[in-house]
């Protein structure tokens, strides 16, 4: 029964330390079904954990009390898209190299964020801890179910929200002309070119939204784990989310199912003790484990995974 | 890739040279925003740089692993494979260094060699992995490299842990004398400024890579395979060993950076909490130096000064130090979309010419 409780316990941390990597891999999908490489998703997650934890902040010294971290949720969204602009006009505007790009996303999100903290919080590495952050809602009835309402039903609002917008995602990329055609530049921007689909157009809508989305990731960091923000709130997050996208093949539902897979990995650490057979294995190996299954996963486990044809390629109308 | 590499043959030095000076134009602005002076900064960072025999020998000690690092980015770059991994490459590289270096007791001559050699083989099997993965599963090198720099660092923490750990520190044991690669002499000369051999290691892996790849049939092969993949197969290159050849190669540049960062400067190996952010420097010295060994050498030197003299920015002018990541970023950024720069350069120029683009 003990072991039990603890199951639902670890299938709410599970999706705790999913969310974040729900939202993210969700906007590398947006980007690169577009043809646009985001390795920058990591960035556009710091920028976005950093305006959740500035407009929180300020929203609570305003007096807004619980509508604060809402307020987080929005701002990080929106300094999400703005981020993600640098990557846009670089690569869809001045055709540079996307991967290099994303590097330079990451580059300077570290940098801005950290010494734009410094500034707002006379010198501090950190912002000032958040008072009002989001707490774990029960969904009536369900919540009372054992193990899995526990697991399930009692969760924060943004777990909520990650999953919504992992169905719509499904729903804009596969059931509506917009997604047919974000699709079809990131397959065969020529041949979409012709069709009278405006590539780059689709490409910086593409891009925006993964701002948009790995922003609310970051911010869900903020807002629900750590309740403020420093130079390691992120910490590789953005990466993992990179792999998840990958590892699910570019699709809305396999990215959901390695997230969760992910965050697995990750929660398992708080509960090792609980297990018997896993009490010798030292902290390292399973802070390496979703690392190394990415590697042998993208190494052939489980079949090749099938990039958008034209990810990567700056689109040149000359060459059509 | 291929359009980075025009860069330093077509336009000669003027993108890089527009693109820094777009990217400290840029952390002035930046720094107006945040109520600071940026002339008084950079002057505070110049000085910090040049103020004394110790700043100048410190600031050496921090373009070296830049220009091992910019080396093996460069390297993988020049035959068409983006290697991002430097980060794990140099962990790894550090952690060879280290278990020979405090493990083994040996007279100098074959233990610092043989400390050098340990890191720098251990760094180019960790690059080569993602050559291996590369070539014979298909897997994007990027993607292989970002998951094994993370897999280095715990890996590496693990090994420091379990093996090498100092009780009651979050370090390593030091490192036996005889496998230093410190310059006790001029170290003393330059108010113990922490130089070391590793420095003349870094300048002459810049001539090894200028060697193997413009004057040897191997460096032929490995630039026939970055630049076409199907030309170099048609012409009966092995393509894939190329590409783990180019990655191992690549791995034992950063892993040598790895290996001076223990050897040369702190003779023990910690416990990281992170990466240590060579490996990332080096993407953007091997893109400012265009892929060039000397190009490499001298975006070492600028980033290396900028990185180290942040230190005095942040002491005289109060300037946080973290600018200096945005001035490297957008370095980087304007030199990526060189479209920018050369917008800026062709009305300076006077006559405009009908294509810039090469």
């Amino acid at each position: 029964m003990d072991l039990l409780l603890k199951l639902g316990e670890l299938i709410n941390i599970t999706l705790v330390f999913s969310t974040a990597l729900i939202f993210t891999a969700m906007g590398g999908i947006f980007s690169e079904k577009s043809g646009v490489v985001n390795i920058g998703l990591e960035g556009l997650m710091v920028s976005g954990a950093f305006a959740a934890a500035v407009a929180t902040y300020t929203a609570e010294e305003a007096g807004m009390g619980a509508a604060s971290p809402w307020v987080g949720l929005i701002a990080a969204l929106l300094f999400g898209v703005i981020f993600s602009l640098i990557h846009a006009v670089a690569t869809v505007t001045f055709k540079a190299d996307q991967v290099v790009s994303g590097v330079v996303i990451n580059f300077l999100a570290a940098g801005l964020t950290v010494y734009l903290v410094k500034i707002m919080y006379d010198g501090a590495g950190q912002t000032e801890t958040l008072n009002e952050v989001f707490s774990k809602v029960k969904i009536p009835f369900l919540s009372d179910i054992p193990v899995i309402g526990k697991g399930f039903f009692e969760a924060y609002p943004t777990t909520y929200l990650a999953i919504f917008i992992v169905a719509l995602t499904y729903y804009v990329l596969y059931k509506t002309p917009f997604g047919l055609r974000l699709r079809s530049v990131g397959e065969h921007p020529g041949a979409a070119d012709t069709m009278g689909i405006r590539v780059s157009r689709y490409r910086y809508l593409g891009v925006m939204i993964s701002g948009a989305l790995a922003g609310l990731g970051g911010a869900t960091i903020t807002l629900t784990t750590t309740s403020s923000f420093s130079h390691n709130t992120v910490s590789g997050q953005g990466f993992i989310a990179l792999a998840a996208m990958i590892f699910g093949k570019w699709h809305p539902l396999g990215a959901l199912g390695a997230a969760m897979f992910f965050g697995f990995s990750q929660a398992i650490r708080n509960f090792v003790q609980l297990f018997d057979f896993a009490k010798g294995i030292p902290m390292e190996f399973l802070y390496m484990l979703p690392y190394v299954l990415t590697i042998l996963v993208l190494a052939g486990a489980v079949g090749r995974a099938k990039a958008p044809s034209a990810l990567g390629e700056a689109y040149d109308p000359g060459k059509r | 890739m291929d359009k980075l590499m025009r860069i330093m043959t077509k336009d000669s030095a003027l993108v890089p040279l527009g693109a820094i000076l777009l990217g400290l134009l840029f952390g002035a602005l930046v720094m107006l925003v945040g109520g600071y002076n940026p002339i008084v900064a950079y002057a505070a960072l110049l000085d910090k740089v040049f103020g004394s025999a110790y700043d100048f020998g410190e600031a050496v000690r921090e373009i070296t692993p830049l220009i091992l690092t910019g080396l093996a980015v460069a390297f993988a770059n020049r035959t068409g494979l983006f290697n991002i991994g430097a980060e794990g490459q140099f962990i790894m590289g550090m952690t060879g260094a280290s278990i020979v270096g405090i493990k083994f007791d040996l007279p100098w001559i074959i233990h610092m060699p043989l400390a050098v050699i340990a890191g720098a083989v251990l760094g180019g099997l960790w690059g080569g992995l993602a050559g291996y993965l590369k070539a014979k599963r298909g897997v994007n090198e990027v993607i292989t490299s970002i998951m094994l720099n993370w897999t280095a660092l715990f890996l590496a923490n693990y090994i420091v842990n379990a093996f090498l750990l100092q009780p009651g520190q979050q370090r390593s044991y030091e490192i036996h004398e005889s496998a230093s690669l410190t310059i006790g002499w001029l170290s003393e000369l330059m108010g113990n400024a922490r130089v070391h051999w590793g420095t003349l290691i870094a300048l002459a892996g810049a001539a090894i890579f200028y060697i193997v790849l413009w004057r040897t049939r191997q460096g032929y092969e490995l630039r026939a395979v970055g630049h076409n993949p199907e030309a170099a197969r048609y012409a009966g290159m092995n393509v894939n060993s190329n590409i783990v050849r180019a990655m191992f190669i690549g791995g034992v540049f950063a892993g040598l950076a790895g290996v001076v960062d223990v050897l040369g400067v702190f003779h023990y190996q910690t416990v990281m909490a992170g990466s240590p952010g060579y490996g990332f420097d080096g993407v953007a010295v091997a893109l400012l130096g265009g892929n060039n060994p000397i190009g490499v050498v001298l975006a070492a030197i600028l980033f290396g000064s900028l990185t180290y003299g942040s230190a005095g920015m942040s002491f005289a002018a109060d300037v946080p130090p973290e600018i200096i990541r945005v001035v490297i970023g957008s370095v980087i950024f304007f030199i990526a979309a060189h479209g920018i720069v050369r917008g800026l350069i062709r009305p300076l120029k006077g006559k405009s010419k009908k294509e810039g683009a090469a």
